[in-house]
C-alpha cells in the first residue's frame, strides 16, 4: 500500500496522463490547457509528456472546439475537453445540450460520443457573477450527459479515469475550492492519499462520507467538506449528522438517499448552486418519493439564493453555504417535526 | 499599419492636433497609468477582487476616447478602464466595481459608457444594437466597442460584424491586439495575416494602426467616428499593441512568455514616445513630469478614498436590484440566511 498524497488538481492531471499513455484515442483540447496546463492545474504536465498534437491550445472559440470534440468522438477519439469556466457554457451550449448529449438517441444507439466536457465551478474567491457558478442542476437537468462532481483526490482521480473510459458523454466538473490551488483559500480535505495506479470511481454511486444517525446531509462538490466541517460542531453539541457525498448528479444514486432518510428520519441538502428548480429539489423529492413515510420534520434546503453570485467578498460569504448555516439549520431540524 | 510619432518621439507624419492637445492626451496617460499601477498595488494589499492591468495599452484606449463625442456610446471590457474613464466615467466608480461594490455599475446621467464587459465578446453585439437604435431614433450618435485580439475567435465577433455591416450601424469596432490571450499568442489565435482584413469578409473598412502611438489612434478611430455619424456604416480598427502586464491578478505570464519580449515591448511604450516628443518641442521638463505625477497620485487617491468611504452594500441591496419590484420567493430566501 502506498500513502502518496495529491492534491486534487494533481490527480485529475494524473488520471489523465495514464489514459493517455494506454490509449492513444485520448486527447486534451482548450483554452491554456498546454502551455499554461489549465488555469487551475487540471492539464499540468500534459504537453511536456504527450506534445502539442494531443494537448491542444486553441483560439476563445467554445462552440468550435467543442463542436470538434464531438466530431473526433464520433470519429473515434476520446476527447477531453475544457470548457474553463462552467459560466461559460452559454456561448456555446447549443453544441452541448442539443448535439453532444442527444446525437447518441437521434443515431438510434449506433453513434457513440464519448467526449469528456471538464469545467471548473464554484465561488468562495470573489470571482463575481460570471465566474462563480457551480450550475449543475443546469447540466443535470437536461438528459443525454452523465454529470459528475468529485470532492476530493481520491474521486477525482477515479471519476475521471471512469468518465474517460465512459462511452457516454461526462460532464466532469471539478470544484475551484476543492482543488488544492496555492491561490485559493488553503484546503486541507483538498490534499489526499491517492493510488498511483488507475482505478475507477464508478459514476452514480454516492459515497457516505461520514456515518451518523440522527440526521442526513446531503450535498456534492466543496459542501461536502462545508458539511465535514459542521459535523464535527454538531458532534460536539450531541448531534451525529450523516454526510452523503453525491459525487454523480447523473445518474443520481437515490437508494443512498433513501437509505439515510430512513435511517436517520430528517433530510437537510447543502447545494452551492441556486436555490429554485435544481439538485436540492430533486434530492428532496427523491426523498418524499422513498421515504415519505420515515421522514419526521419537513426537508430543509441550504444553497445559495436565486441572486448572481456576489462580487463582494462579504456578501459572497454570505450568499454561499456556510458551516455556520448548516450548523444552524441542521440544528433547527432536530426540533422541528 | 499607421504611426504618426514613432517610438524615439519623432513625428512621421503631419499631426492633426495642436501641441496643447498632444500634452493633453500624454496628461491623460500618465493619470491612466497612475491608476492602473495603484488598482495593482491595491489587489495585492486585498482592497481590490481581480483586477485586469491595461499598462501599455493606454494609447490606444486614451485616443480612442479622445476621438469620441461625450454623448456617444461605449461598451468596452474589464482591461478598458482607460477608455472608461475618458469616456466620462469616474474613476471612483470604477475603483467601486472592483471591490465587489455594484455600485460602481451605476453610471451617471448622461454617460453614455456599459458596464465592462466581463464575458468575452459578448458585448461588441450590444453596440450594433445601440447604435442601431441611434440611427433608428434619428440621432448622430455613434457607439464604439473594444476588445482583445481573442474575442475575435469567438461566435459573437462574427455574428456582431456581419450584422453592423447588412444594418450599417454606427458602430465601431476596436480590437485591441495586445499579442496575448491569457496564454495564447496572437499567431496563433488566427491565420489571418492581420486581424483588420478580416473586416473586407464583412463588407466594411479595416484598419489596422500603431495601437502604442495616441495620435495614429485619434487620427484613425476620429475617421472612423465620422464615417459612422455621417450615415456610411461600420468601420473595424485593428490597434497593435501589447499587454505589458499579466492577463489579471491571478496570472503568471511567466509561464507562457518571454519577458525579453516584453521589453521590447517597454522600448516601445505608448507614453515615452509622447514624452520624446514634447521634450523635443520645448514642453517637457522633469520638474513638470514630477508635478504631473504628484497630481495624477492626488485624483486618483482622492477616487480611491471616495470608493473606499460608500457604505457596505448590504443584502437588502442585492433583494432590491434584481428585479424592477422585490419578490416575496427572493425575500424569503434572504430571510432565512438572516432570520
Amino acid at each position: 500500500m502506498t500513502d502518496r498524497k495529491l492534491t486534487t488538481q494533481k490527480a485529475i492531471a494524473e488520471a489523465i496522463a495514464l489514459e493517455m499513455r494506454g490509449d492513444d484515442s485520448v486527447f486534451v483540447m482548450g483554452e491554456d490547457v498546454a502551455t499554461y496546463g489549465g488555469i487551475f492545474g487540471a492539464t499540468e504536465g500534459l504537453l511536456d509528456e504527450f506534445g502539442a498534437k494531443r494537448v491542444i491550445d486553441t483560439p476563445i472559440s467554445e462552440t468550435g472546439f467543442i463542436g470538434a470534440a464531438i466530431g473526433a468522438a464520433i470519429g473515434g477519439m476520446r476527447p477531453i475537453v475544457e470548457l474553463m469556466f462552467v459560466d461559460f457554457f452559454g456561448v456555446c451550449m447549443d453544441q452541448i445540450y442539443n448535439n453532444m448529449a442527444k446525437i447518441h438517441y437521434f443515431s438510434g444507439g449506433n453513434v457513440s460520443v464519448p467526449v469528456v466536457l471538464t469545467t471548473a465551478v464554484g465561488g468562495g474567491y470573489s470571482d463575481a457573477g460570471q465566474h462563480s457558478q457551480t450550475l449543475w442542476g443546469t447540466f443535470a437537468h437536461m438528459p443525454g450527459m452523465k454529470v459528475v462532481i468529485p470532492s476530493n483526490p481520491y474521486d477525482a482521480k477515479g471519476l475521471m479515469t471512469a468518465a474517460i473510459r465512459d462511452d457516454n458523454p461526462v460532464v466532469y466538473m471539478f470544484h475551484k475550492g476543492v482543488l488544492g490551488l496555492g491561490w485559493m483559500t488553503p484546503n486541507p480535505r483538498a490534499t489526499g492519499v491517492v493510488p498511483e495506479e488507475p482505478y475507477e470511481v464508478p459514476i452514480g454511486e454516492a459515497n457516505v462520507a461520514r456515518e451518523g444517525t440522527d440526521l442526513t446531509v446531503v450535498t456534492v462538490g466543496l459542501s461536502v467538506h462545508r458539511a465535514l466541517d459542521a459535523a464535527e460542531v454538531l458532534q460536539e453539541k450531541g448531534i451525529s449528522a450523516e454526510v452523503i457525498d453525491l459525487r454523480s448528479l447523473v445518474p443520481l444514486d437515490r437508494e443512498t438517499i433513501v437509505a439515510s432518510v430512513q435511517k436517520t428520519h430528517r433530510l437537510l441538502v447543502v447545494d452551492e448552486d441556486y436555490h429554485s428548480y435544481g439538485m436540492s429539489g430533486e434530492v428532496v423529492s427523491t426523498a418524499i418519493e422513498g421515504a415519505f413515510d420515515y421522514l419526521d420534520a419537513p426537508p430543509v434546503r441550504v444553497t445559495t439564493p436565486d441572486i448572481p453570485i456576489p462580487y463582494s467578498r462579504p456578501l459572497e460569504q454570505w450568499a454561499l453555504p456556510s458551516v455556520d448555516r448548516i450548523v444552524e439549520a441542521s440544528s433547527n431540524l432536530l426540533v422541528a417535526g | 499599419m499607421l504611426t504618426l510619432i514613432s517610438p524615439d518621439g519623432t513625428v512621421r507624419d503631419r499631426l492633426s492636433m495642436t501641441l496643447d492637445e498632444t500634452r493633453q492626451l500624454y496628461v491623460d496617460m500618465v493619470e491612466a497609468r497612475t491608476y492602473d499601477h495603484k488598482c495593482m498595488a491595491m489587489q495585492r494589499q486585498g482592497r481590490l477582487a481581480t483586477y485586469a492591468p491595461f499598462e501599455g495599452q493606454e494609447a490606444a484606449q486614451i485616443g480612442a476616447a479622445a476621438a469620441l463625442r461625450p454623448d456617444d456610446w461605449v461598451a468596452a471590457t474589464y482591461r478598458d478602464a482607460a477608455l472608461m474613464w475618458r469616456a466620462g466615467y469616474p474613476w471612483a466608480l470604477l475603483i467601486a466595481g472592483r471591490t465587489g461594490d455594484e455600485r460602481g455599475g451605476q453610471a451617471p446621467e448622461g454617460v453614455n459608457v456599459l458596464p465592462p464587459s466581463i464575458t468575452v465578446g459578448g458585448h461588441m453585439i450590444h453596440a450594433v444594437g445601440l447604435a442601431w437604435a441611434e440611427a433608428l431614433n434619428g440621432s448622430d450618435r455613434v457607439a464604439l466597442t473594444s476588445f482583445g485580439d481573442g474575442a475575435t475567435s469567438e461566435g459573437d465577433f462574427h455574428e456582431a460584424m456581419n450584422f453592423a455591416a447588412v444594418y450599417r450601424t454606427p458602430t465601431i469596432f476596436l480590437c485591441q491586439n495586445n499579442g496575448f490571450a491569457i496564454s495564447y499568442p496572437r499567431e496563433e489565435q488566427t491565420r489571418s495575416e492581420s486581424i483588420a482584413m478580416k473586416a473586407d469578409a464583412y463588407g466594411m473598412p479595416g484598419v489596422m494602426v500603431d495601437g502604442n502611438d495616441v495620435a495614429a489612434v485619434l487620427t484613425v478611430v476620429g475617421e472612423a467616428v465620422a464615417r459612422a455619424r455621417s450615415g456610411g456604416g461600420p468601420t473595424f480598427i485593428e490597434a497593435v499593441t501589447y499587454r505589458l502586464g499579466p492577463h489579471t491578478t491571478s496570472d503568471d505570464p511567466a509561464r507562457y512568455r518571454d519577458e525579453d519580449e516584453a521589453g521590447e515591448w517597454r522600448d516601445r511604450d505608448p507614453l515615452e514616445r509622447v514624452r520624446a516628443l514634447l521634450e523635443r518641442a520645448g514642453r517637457w521638463t522633469p520638474q513638470w513630469q514630477a508635478e504631473l505625477e504628484a497630481r495624477s497620485s492626488q485624483v486618483v487617491e482622492a477616487a480611491v478614498a471616495e470608493a473606499e468611504a460608500l457604505p457596505q452594500p448590504t443584502a437588502e441591496e442585492m433583494l432590491s436590484r434584481m428585479y424592477a419590484e422585490p419578490t416575496s420567493a427572493l425575500q424569503a430566501q434572504i430571510d432565512e440566511i438572516d432570520p
